[in-house]
């Protein structure tokens, strides 16, 4: 096979995938000419990827909901309910903050739990459970918040959640050391992984990719590691955030790719009743995904209030409403049974830099939600011609 | 002079790839019952859809003539003004909505602006006893079985005034009963001037009913046959269809050797609480490993519901009675735990039950034992799992470019196969199949026989459910009857013929 005709194929094999990682690169392109330079600034992207961190978060619990045809649309008040516990217990019981947050955490799979529970065991409508449980949420913030107003949270451990960048090593040039070793390491890391990974296939004899192809694949993802890293060393190194939405990812990623359960996942979201009678309890996977749900929610609800450094009783309004959108731009199916966590991700980074790009040039936030709306259609349209598409060939 | 209502000239239909049809020539003589047949992926549903205006006038070539004039359907709307009806495989009646709103849906009798009910209610009366249908007109249509909905959209058909009615295997899902029922009131269609085109891969209907017969292979009219001069048979059928002769639709029994009770249930009882009824009475049954043992019985006699009341009773149905495999009693309350004992169940509805139509063939064979591929408990070897569902589709013999191709897109007897395969993957001892060959070419069918055959040689035991009576017949090697939920009858292969399952099953 030449190595054009190689390259076709993969790309017509990849299409939504590779199309959503176009459309974020065509975007920071356009935002960056746009903006003279400042989106792409290294000031700007620190503050963008630690602007998408909790969303990004909710969006990941969001697509393994939306996977097994569920929705839960009171994450975002759960958020914020969450946030201000957190800072209740930090501000009103004097607890250490790693104690709120975990307490904080632990409360969120509780009510992820009940949740799962009232939706797989009783048999209510999700969509009529999370509708109960963002009004119930809600309220209980404004109770919680009733007394105070917004709370001011003044413990710097709990706000580097949100603010803070790893620690630095030293200085080199006006780089952040260690965020330069990171990214070299983890450069070191992929290419290892990825020629481990071809090799267990050689031996099993099965296809891969030709050697050119391969060595262009790993240069570019190296490049991709080291100019973001790079772009992260210029000013304060990686933030904690981005230590925290890397790490759901690789254990949601995992977890959906290489283990029974992720399979299982995907199998109730693809045919419930099948999955019935593969063995697959659906009431069981139903239940564990919603917890898993709760539990991001109160992590996103951490890092937004940590952020912001207080909580407020408006705090998580929408936020459901932008993790479901990203996952949808991310390449989850509006029917269920297919989505990736790195797409979603790649969906969050696209609607969050949308919000971002506009506002460095200035467009009103009016604007701002019809352009999301447009780019949310758009690409559930795409999204369902190259699914057409892949069927007719 | 003949007079065909209809002929289709030259049809060439191509999709991305594939020439579905090649200059396809297919002539109906009016009032005629014409059967068209072929295996699966003949072209006989893109015929079909063709002449249906399912793809409009200038996505195929060659010419359509009704009545002896060129038509040009743009799209379903002009195909039913002409008085062409298709009654697809799926129905498509609306299940919450009554029978007589049914018949009616779509070209409501109007008086002014507003819908006539009391009309459509006496119009509708009419048509059902014209058809020898008992269902009420003013009942949900999803209160009916199969065998009736199949005529609620038959009197659909004809409450449009229809002139060519096009049925894409009606009998599949039905009964004996049933199907001689829908046959028959086939024939007095005739009577009405009514043109019957029947798409059936049953050929003993097709042998009986058909005035013509015309072949499809590959996209091409293989022949076309007279069947109201000589009587033509179903080895001369199937010999076109498959381009060779199979005189054996069965493959010779080689006598198992058999084991030891793999299988039993005692005094099996099940209450619905969904239907607020009995569905199994005091149902006891064994098999041995290395034997073939068939399930008969008419649609509706509970043969799929005592397969899932022992398969983990997913259903959730109320039971009685004792289950034993390998000669311990156990209780399932899942079909993890039963599959984890070694029973396998395969779905007799393989799209809404058995596969995941929007994953790829390896990821459906594997689904149901994925600790056969880990590591440990928690993490998936895929290089394994590459190389077993390799196995697999070799072994299945199913055919597809690789593992990696979507189940959606296959052909019924290939997803047939892969429904199997899953099945199997779990490497059970006892094998429960419910319909194994429904809705699939002969061909296809033959071979999941062999790949029957091949397991009990390696000492399984194999349960199967099936409404063809050649099927059990043919097959097994003791035979159960069911009726209403109790079993009436069993009966050596040897001692049994049709005459004596059919009585039994359908005994009260």
């Amino acid at each position: 096979m030449s190595l054009l005709a190689e390259i076709r194929k993969l790309l017509r094999k990849n299409m939504r995938q590779y199309g959503m990682y176009i459309a974020l690169a065509v975007i920071i392109i356009i935002f960056s000419i746009s903006t003279n330079g400042d989106f792409v600034s290294s000031r700007n992207i620190s503050n963008w990827i630690n602007q998408t961190g909790y969303i990004a978060v909710l969006a990941v619990g969001m697509t393994l909901i939306l996977i097994i045809r569920h929705i839960d649309i009171s994450v975002g008040y759960l958020c914020g309910f969450i946030g201000a516990i957190s800072a209740v217990l930090m501000t009103q019981f004097y607890l250490p903050a790693w104690a709120a947050i975990v307490l904080s955490l632990l409360l969120g799979l509780c009510i992820g739990m009940f949740g799962g529970f009232l939706v797989a065991k009783i048999g209510v409508p999700s969509f009529v459970v999370t509708l109960a449980g963002m009004l119930a949420f809600r309220g209980l913030l404004l109770l919680v918040t009733e007394g105070t107003g917004t709370i001011i949270v003044s413990d710097e451990g709990y706000n580097a959640l949100g603010n803070g960048f790893i620690p630095e090593l030293g200085n080199v040039g006006g780089y952040h050391l260690l965020t330069l070793l990171i990214g070299a390491l983890t450069i070191i890391f992929c290419i290892i992984s990825q020629i481990r990974t071809r090799h267990n296939r050689i031996q099993y004899h099965f296809e891969v990719l030709s050697v050119p192809i391969f060595v262009i694949k790993l240069v570019f993802i190296s490049a991709i590691i080291a100019c973001i890293d790079l772009i992260l060393a210029g000013f304060k190194g990686i933030s904690w955030t981005l230590v925290i939405v890397v790490a759901i990812v690789a254990i949601y990623s995992f977890i959906l790719n290489r283990t029974p359960l992720g399979r299982h996942i995907y199998g109730v979201g693809g045919n419930p009743q099948a999955a019935e009678l593969a063995g697959i309890n659906v009431r069981k996977i139903t239940f564990i995904v919603f917890a898993s749900m709760g539990l991001l929610a109160a992590l996103a609800g951490i890092l937004f209030t940590a952020r912001s450094k207080s909580a407020t009783p408006t705090a998580g309004t929408a936020f459901e409403m932008d993790a479901i959108a990203a996952s949808y731009v991310g390449g989850v199916s509006a029917n269920g049974g297919i989505g990736k966590v790195t797409g979603t991700i790649v969906g969050a980074f696209v609607m969050s830099s949308l919000m971002n790009g506009m506002n460095l040039m200035g467009i009103g936030i009016s604007y701002q939600y019809i352009i999301k709306g447009a780019i949310l259609v758009l690409a559930v349209i795409f999204d369902i011609h190259t699914r057409k598409a892949k069927k007719m060939g | 002079m003949d007079d065909y209502i209809l002929e289709m000239k030259d049809i060439t239909k191509e999709f991305p790839g594939v020439r579905a049809l090649d200059r396809v020539n297919f002539k109906v003589k009016r009032g005629e019952i014409h059967c068209l047949v072929g295996e699966n992926g003949a072209g006989k549903s893109t015929l079909m859809n063709v002449f249906g205006g399912v793809y409009p006038f200038g996505t195929y070539s060659g010419d359509i003539l009704l009545n002896g004039k060129i038509c040009r359907f743009r799209n379903i709307k002009d195909s039913e003004k002409a008085g062409i009806s298709i009654i697809h495989q799926e129905l498509a009646l609306i299940p919450e909505l009554t029978v007589y709103e049914n018949i009616y849906f779509g070209h409501e009798i109007m008086s002014g602006k507003t819908i006539d009910w009391n009309q459509t209610l006496v119009k509708a009366k009419e048509i059902l006893k014209k058809i020898g249908c008992k269902a009420n007109p003013v009942d949900k249509v999803k209160e009916y079985g199969v065998g009736t909905q199949q005529l609620i959209e038959i009197a659909k058909a004809l409450s449009k005034k229809v002139r060519i009615l096009v049925l894409d295997e009606p009998t599949a899902a039905l009964s004996e009963a049933d199907s001689a029922h829908l046959l028959n009131l086939l024939r007095i269609l005739k009577t009405h001037d009514v043109t019957c085109i029947l798409i059936s891969h049953k050929l003993k209907e097709v042998t009986q009913v058909a005035d013509s017969i015309t072949i499809l292979r590959d996209g091409k009219t293989i022949c076309s046959m007279d069947a109201t001069k000589q009587k033509i048979s179903e080895n001369e059928i199937i010999r076109n269809m498959v381009g060779r002769e199979i005189n054996n639709i069965y493959p010779p029994k080689i006598p198992h050797k058999l084991g030891g009770v793999s299988f039993e249930v005692k005094n099996w009882s099940a209450f619905d609480p969904a239907k607020g009824r009995k569905i199994l009475h005091n149902v006891s049954l064994c098999v041995r490993s290395g034997e073939i043992v068939g399930i008969a019985g008419l649609m509706g006699a509970g043969r799929t519901e005592f397969a899932l009341s022992v398969f983990g009773n997913p259903y959730e149905y109320q039971i009685s009675g004792n289950l034993f495999v390998n000669g311990r009693k156990v209780t399932y309350h899942h079909p993890d735990r039963a599959i984890h004992d070694g029973l396998s169940y395969m779905t007799e509805d393989r799209k809404a039950n058995g596969l995941i139509l929007i994953q790829d063939i390896k990821q459906n064979l594997t689904i149901s034992n994925l600790r056969r591929i880990s590591r440990n408990r928690f993490v998936l070897n895929e290089n394994e799992e590459v190389r077993l569902a390799n196995e697999y589709l070799k072994d299945m013999d199913i055919k597809a470019p690789s593992i990696d191709q979507i189940v959606g897109n296959l052909s019924g007897g290939n997803q047939q196969k892969v429904s199997l395969g899953k099945s199997l993957f779990i490497e059970p001892h006892t094998l429960i199949l419910d319909e194994p060959t429904r809705g699939i070419d002969v061909g296809a069918k033959y071979e999941i026989y062999i790949i029957m055959n091949r397991l009990v040689a390696q000492g399984m035991s194999i349960i199967m459910i099936s409404s063809e009576l050649p099927e059990i017949l043919g097959m097994s090697d003791r035979i159960y009857v069911m009726s209403e939920g109790k079993i009436t009858g069993e009966l050596k292969t040897s001692e049994a013929n049709e005459e004596k399952i059919m009585t039994m099953a359908t005994a009260s």
